[in-house]
């Protein structure tokens, strides 16, 4: 047996976009084994919870991430207005679809180019932020805001589009799969990016299984599972088609997320087309009592809320699972064997949102 | 994939000189909280509501409204629970 030396990944490493560390133990290029080290981002916003009353939470559970912050808001909401026996407009419904899927892909877009960028394709990086930038425009037109949209509300939305609005939102679908058009291929056939890519950081599916994988990380390894299926908000009345792949490997994982991004905007069409009238929230009276395990399918996978209260103002007790911790232990099963250069890319592929982890 | 490159080789930036450049706001975008003292009763609501406390109402009899912008996360919620509508976004940001 060789010499094994440990080499600290992270916390603060070029391709890392939040703080994780990973000690890697390595048997000359090659790891053996990873170790993971968190807590260097922990925010206590779980506790904050007790502290605010639960409208007020709606921005804080928003706050959780800064990349998917819209679709934890429609969790946190979710969860409550099954607590409260609450229905919700079903203009409501349909309008957080037509966010959620628009916040899905500047996810996928932002991941794309940061992959692009942990094994140096700059061009890659910066064109994927380029048609991102577009999707930000759009959600600031519609939402008032770029990221942190805070248009969630227990019993609904609070904001409508207009039908100016929504002949804005298709004509930005429009313009981004021209660009998807233009560029995917040429990102999916490169022969440098497959040479990075195919073959790096397998997770069989028997593995994603077993070790609780979630989101495109299992699609990608030939699970065809994704909690939009349940039909919550309008999925049922829009419907939707899995993307899957069954390699297992970094190239899938990105060839999955791709195929998500045309399936947004295919979405985000239908719902368009299939938009009801009426209001977009109901008043809700009272406090919440009971406590639910409300789920919902974000960019990176199946976030779980579980949300306690007691008929005060304030909330006993919200638990957050986010997709990112469930994806750590598939991560640490792709890492042995491959090379100290493929970390990056391995990483990385995982998409993972530390912030939302530590919470 | 030829058109963008000679797009990219030739064209302007996507990028602006900000900040010398400045784009306009979007209409209805959330900037900054602005409000019209003038209307305003004092009744405390956005204070109470307001998930980052950072606006202090001062009641009777020194009638005062003071607002942090550094704490305030910018979610409208003050906007929406004011009575007589004294509070509003300015698009704009940073002025």
């Amino acid at each position: 047996m060789s010499k094994r030396t440990i080499i600290p990944f992270g916390p603060q490493h070029p391709v890392l976009p939040e703080p994780i560390q990973l000690r890697l133990v390595m048997e000359e290029e090659r790891v053996v084994e990873a170790l993971p080290a968190v807590g260097y981002i922990h925010r206590g916003l779980e506790k904050l919870v007790e502290k605010k009353d639960y409208n007020q939470c709606v921005f804080l559970a928003e706050r959780v991430c800064g990349i998917c912050s819209f679709l934890h808001s429609v969790t946190y909401c979710q969860g409550l207005e099954e607590i409260m026996s609450v229905t919700i407009p079903d203009r409501a419904r349909f309008l957080r679809l037509i966010w959620g899927e628009v916040h899905r892909v500047h996810s996928h877009l932002l991941w794309l180019g940061l992959l692009a960028d942990s094994f140096g394709f700059e061009n890659v990086f910066m064109h994927a932020w380029r048609c991102r930038e577009m999707v930000l425009d759009l959600l600031e037109r519609t939402a008032g805001h770029r990221v942190m949209l805070g248009v969630s509300c227990v019993g609904g939305v609070r904001r409508d589009i207009s039908d100016e609005g929504l002949a804005d939102i298709l004509r930005t679908v429009d313009a981004l799969q021209k660009e998807f058009d233009e560029f995917v291929p040429v990102v999916l056939n490169d022969y440098s990016i497959k040479q990075r890519t195919v073959g790096v950081g397998k997770l069989t599916k028997e593995q994603a299984a077993e070790l609780g994988a979630v989101g495109p990380v299992a699609r990608a390894s030939g699970i065809a599972r994704d909690f939009r299926e349940t039909g919550y908000a309008a999925y049922g009345e829009v419907g939707f088609k899995i993307v899957t792949e069954t390699a297992g490997d970094c190239y899938a994982r990105m060839k999955v997320r791709c195929g998500e991004m045309y399936e947004c905007l295919n979405m985000v069409r239908r719902a368009v087309a299939a938009m009801p009238a009426g209001a977009i929230n109901v008043p809700v009276k009272g406090n919440p009592t009971g406590e639910v395990v409300a789920r919902l399918e974000q960019p990176r996978g199946e976030v779980i809320y579980y949300l306690k209260g007691n008929g005060a103002k304030n909330l006993e007790r919200m638990r957050i699972r986010t997709p990112t911790f469930a994806n750590l232990a598939p991560l640490l099963a792709m890492l042995p064997g491959c090379e100290l250069a493929d970390v990056p890319v391995i990483v990385l592929s995982i998409d993972p949102c530390i912030s939302c982890t530590e919470r | 994939m030829i058109k963008r490159v000679f797009s990219n080789l030739f064209g302007s930036p996507a990028t602006r000189l900000y900040p010398f450049t400045r784009r306009e706001p979007f209409a209805g975008s959330r900037g900054q909280l602005k409000n019209d003292i003038a209307k305003c009763i004092f009744c405390g609501q956005c204070q109470r509501r307001c998930p980052a406390d950072a606006i202090v109402v001062g009641k009777k009899p020194d009638k005062s409204w003071a607002f942090d912008r550094y704490r305030c996360i910018v979610c409208g919620y003050c906007v929406e629970v004011c009575p007589v509508k004294c509070l509003s976004m300015d698009p704009k940001h940073g002025d």
